[in-house]
């Protein structure tokens, strides 16, 4: 065991090319947790692994994984050998399972289709289980929370945030079925499909600056999750409802300048932007400005739902 | 002295997959306060993963389908053990369910009528699972999700309950448990619970299932005296990734074969078609012609054995793999490449296509993938009660996974999301109706409560005990190796052996750091269910000498008509925790009426 894994060298070098990152707590020297170091956290761990000398590992992996709570933290250096084709999750997982039992991370499916383990990868937002360690640059990995949202423990925030604005969302509202069942044509479900395929990892809202620069505008920014998911009910072939001055007014859609960056973090790939935001911001300005539309509403005699007329049927 | 927030419902459901959340909706409906409690966030629970679609006759593609063939189709893919009114209920029931969803916002496949359309699966005679491309699973959960949402239903999230609480007269009246971001102890009172809580997958090294998926429910009913049935039946799924690593047990879904995909081994050989059992013989195809040309027309040709029902097909792969005509890394190959235009898969089998794209750097339009048995579903559960999903012990219901009957020695893929929605609402009916006849307020014994705390934060207090890591994965290896997919006497023996051992380790765990989120701990209070759970599927194995279903003996290679005919039940008379022993005995399978069976009979 003494002379087991090269310990990473204490001045890591910092991650230049993700200066998010510097932003978060970090301390220059990391401490440093390797095979040949008493453990800190746990009594007699270190038989796990087979006590193997360094040159019997081909390759090792190093996370640099930040650890803490509300009150602050550092980031911790963790050397494992490595295993091909891992994701970054499984050297979490092992580094639960051998050197830290205590590191607090969220996971369910390992297979990218729950949203549970999001963090920034080397600043980056992405999801643990869909991220190839054969893929990052060499050098150590540096994990750390999502920035957006309060700290809880290690690598899991406080995302209820997110589970506020679902309940601000009015229901989607149908007229009642016709005998023989609803139809619709496939062509017409395809739109909502696309946006129904969201995970709810908020990774989304992690990078919109809206809210990751400014927390003050949680209160009245839904976010990129929650457009989308005006967007599915606004091109719903079946909701009754208008929530285009629930979103224009209440929600903050005038806030996001599509800059795209939750698109490019899409793990589902949904064109979050393209396909839901600019078409809501459309729909929201003629709604409220198109000589032609507001001509429209007042031969049909069918105004356009104020907030509160929106959201009449929902509990909040 | 142990400090804790108490909180008062008419109901509370445990667990908010597909079965919970359901269960919870119909509660609240009905006007009762009701909270849904999870272990993990909304939302994520493993409901998320099921792919095909929902099994449900509705028959908008095949207008020969009907609940009769549903029911029989489910009666002898469960090997005769299902309990045939559950079996009854969920064929009639499922239609009503689906359409309910899309009234609820689902936006499931169409037809070209506009109707929902659906796709063939394993053991299904037509073609009826109701289906969002292979991400049903997640329009699920999301559908009910949001209409819990709307209908303002609490939810405790991230909240793990260690035990049930129950009245002197032993009526169960609460649970308690603990906040996993902060470890503070929560207690609930209530007039009726429903276990929702899904699967038992972590007992087992190579399983599709998430960390959440160790038999709390099971072993929490057991615990409080119920009935559990038939937990000898675990599903291998037959198509689990096995290579690369990174994909792992992760699950390819039956669409794959429904839409063209072929099993073949190292010879490149379909090798279902030599493993046809007599059962399905009149109605699968012998030639490679004929199930291909069943793929456009079902009245004309019969089924391609790749769809023959998932037991059969793993054990055809696990003795092709013994035979040494399995893949490199202990598989044979699901190839879909070569039989489909890429265009097509990437449409039809849109996450999976990107699944293996991204995680494993297989193009699935182009090569085929390394699959094997991998587990994936818990058959047995606690004992209920058709109509209204109740336990054998009076304010205790359960639905979903955790509830046993239904799906008998085998489940149909499909059956499951049916399966949650008609017999989630009926848990959710059943505990209102329970709650509502209840008189006063249940009464919760602090003492009770202070037992199940010391004996969770116990390991906090113990210094140079084993990590919960290590007895887990001897636990994980024990089940897979002498509990798996193919059994004997004397290895089950040995398992047994081996259990007893790792349950005397777990009351001596060590864990360090503190209770707010940590992982180690958590892992801790998770063992007393896995190792309940193990012990019981193991003591299950040794009792059923025969093989059926899922339930395969090397011993007593074939099925036995007498052990057809009784339900291996479990359960705690006298102590009750994991320490102690579980009793087990055959009961006879509830009689059929003469009309369902000659549904059975006459072949339909």
């Amino acid at each position: 065991m003494t002379d087991a894994m090269p310990a990473s060298t204490p001045d890591a070098p910092q991650v230049t090319e993700t200066p998010q990152v510097t932003e978060a707590p970090q301390v220059p020297d990391a401490p440093q947790v390797t095979f040949d170091q008493p453990l800190p956290s746990t009594g007699e761990l270190g038989h796990t692994f087979d006590p193997v000398a360094a040159d019997e590992y081909e390759e090792t992996v190093t996370l640099r994984v930040w650890r803490g709570d509300a009150g602050g933290g550092d980031l911790v250096d963790y050397t494992l050998p490595a295993n091909e084709g891992e994701v970054v999750l499984d050297v979490v997982h092992r580094i639960q399972a051998t050197l830290a039992p205590d590191l607090a991370c969220r996971w369910n499916c390992k297979a990218g289709k729950c949203g549970s383990c999001s963090s920034e990868i080397n600043g980056k937002p992405r999801l643990m289980c869909m991220t190839r360690v054969d893929e990052l640059p060499e050098g150590p990995i540096t994990v750390t929370p999502m920035r957006a949202f309060p700290v809880l423990r290690d690598l899991v925030t406080d995302v209820s945030f997110n589970y506020e604005v679902a309940k601000r969302v009015p229901a989607f509202a149908p007229p009642p079925a016709p005998p023989e069942g609803y139809r619709m044509q496939q062509v017409d479900v395809e739109r909502g499909q696309e946006f129904r395929k969201c995970i709810e990892c908020f990774l989304c809202q992690d990078v919109c600056h809206v809210i990751r620069d400014h927390e003050e505008n949680k209160e009245h920014y839904a976010g990129p999750r929650f457009f989308i998911r005006f967007a599915e009910l606004e091109m719903h072939p079946l909701d009754t409802n208008d929530r285009r001055e629930l979103v224009r007014q209440r929600m903050g859609l005038g806030l996001c300048n599509i800059t795209k960056c939750c698109t490019e973090v899409c793990p589902e790939h949904i064109k979050i932007t393209d396909n839901a935001i600019i078409p809501l911001k459309e729909r929201a300005v003629d709604a409220s400005y198109d000589p032609v539309a507001w001509l429209g509403r007042k031969i049909l005699r069918r105004p356009k739902r104020s907030p509160e007329e929106a959201t009449a049927a929902s509990p909040r | 002295m142990t400090d804790y927030e108490t909180h008062r419902y008419d109901v509370i459901v445990i667990g908010a997959g597909g079965a919970g959340l359901r269960a919870a909706v119909e509660a609240k409906e009905r006007g009762l306060s009701t909270a849904l409690v999870c272990k993990s966030l909304l939302g994520k629970a493993h409901t998320v993963m099921a792919e095909g679609g929902v099994a449900a006759a509705m028959g908008n593609v095949y207008p020969e389908d009907n609940w009769q063939v549903h029911f029989r189709d489910t009666m002898r893919g469960g090997k005769y053990l299902n309990h045939w009114r559950m079996a009854q209920l969920h064929a009639q029931e499922a239609p009503d369910r689906v359409f309910e969803l899309e009234a609820w916002g689902a936006l499931f496949d169409r037809t070209p009528d506009g109707r929902i359309t659906q796709r063939d699966f394993g053991g299904h005679r037509y073609a009826r699972l109701a289906h969002v491309g292979d991400r049903t699973g997640l329009e699920l959960i999301r559908t009910l999700q949001q209409k819990a949402v709307s209908m303002d239903i609490d939810v405790f999230m991230e909240c793990k309950i260690l035990r049930l609480l129950q009245d002197a007269s032993g009526v169960v009246s609460g649970a308690v448990g603990y906040w996993r971001p902060s470890g503070e102890i929560v207690v609930f009172e209530a007039k009726s619970v429903v276990l929702a809580t899904g699967s038992i997958g972590r007992c087992y090294t190579y399983t599709s299932n998430s960390w959440e998926s160790t038999g709390d429910g099971h072993a929490m009913a057991i615990w409080a005296g119920a009935d559990v049935m038939e937990m000898e039946c675990v599903q291998f799924h037959p198509t689990g990734m096995v290579w690369p690593l990174s994909v792992r047990g992760l699950l390819v879904t039956e669409g794959v074969r429904g839409d063209g995909g072929a099993l073949k081994n190292s010879e490149d050989r379909r090798f279902m078609f030599d493993y046809i059992p007599e059962m399905f013989k009149a109605e699968t195809a012998e030639t490679e012609e004929e199930a291909d040309g069943w793929y456009e027309d079902h009245l004309h040709h019969r089924r391609t054995p790749d769809l023959l029902p998932r037991d059969e097909v793993a054990r055809a792969i696990n003795t092709e793999v013994k035979a040494g005509r399995g893949s490199p890394h202990g598989g044979v190959y699901l190839d879909i490449a070569t039989r489909r235009s890429a265009e097509f898969i990437r449409r039809r089998l849109p996450s999976m296509y990107h699944q293996f794209l991204e995680l494993a750097g297989v193009d699935i339009t182009v090569e085929p993938m390394e699959v094997g048995p991998t587990c994936h579903y818990m058959m047995g559960g606690v004992r209920v009660d058709p109509e209204t999903q109740a336990a054998t012990v009076p304010g205790l219901f359960a639905a979903g996974e955790v509830a046993g009957g239904m799906h008998g020695a085998n489940r149909l893929g499909g059956n499951s999301l049916s399966d949650l929605l008609v017999f989630g609402r009926r848990a959710g009916t059943g505990a209102a109706d329970f709650a509502e006849a209840r008189t006063g307020v249940p009464s919760v014994d602090g003492g009770q409560v202070a037992a199940v705390v010391a004996d969770a934060t116990a390991p906090f207090e113990r210094d140079g005990g084993e990590s919960p890591y290590e007895v887990h994965q001897e636990l994980q290896q024990t089940m897979q190796s002498l509990v798996g997919i193919i059994r004997t006497g004397p290895e089950l023996e040995e398992a047994v052996v081996k259990l007893a051992e790792l349950r005397e380790r777990t009351a001596k765990l060590s864990v360090s750091g503190g209770r707010a989120y940590n992982p180690g701990w958590n892992l801790a209070t998770d063992l007393p269910s896995l190792l309940t759970v193990s012990t019981a599927i193991t003591q299950g194995a040794l009792a059923r000498k025969e093989s059926r279903g899922a339930h395969t003996r090397d011993d007593f290679p074939s099925a036995d008509p007498e052990l057809g005919k009784v339900n291996f039940v479990q359960r705690q008379t006298g102590e009750r925790g994991y320490a102690a022993p579980i009793d087990i005995g055959p009961e006879p399978l509830p009689e059929m009426p003469p009309e369902l069976r000659t549904l059975l009979e006459e072949g339909h």
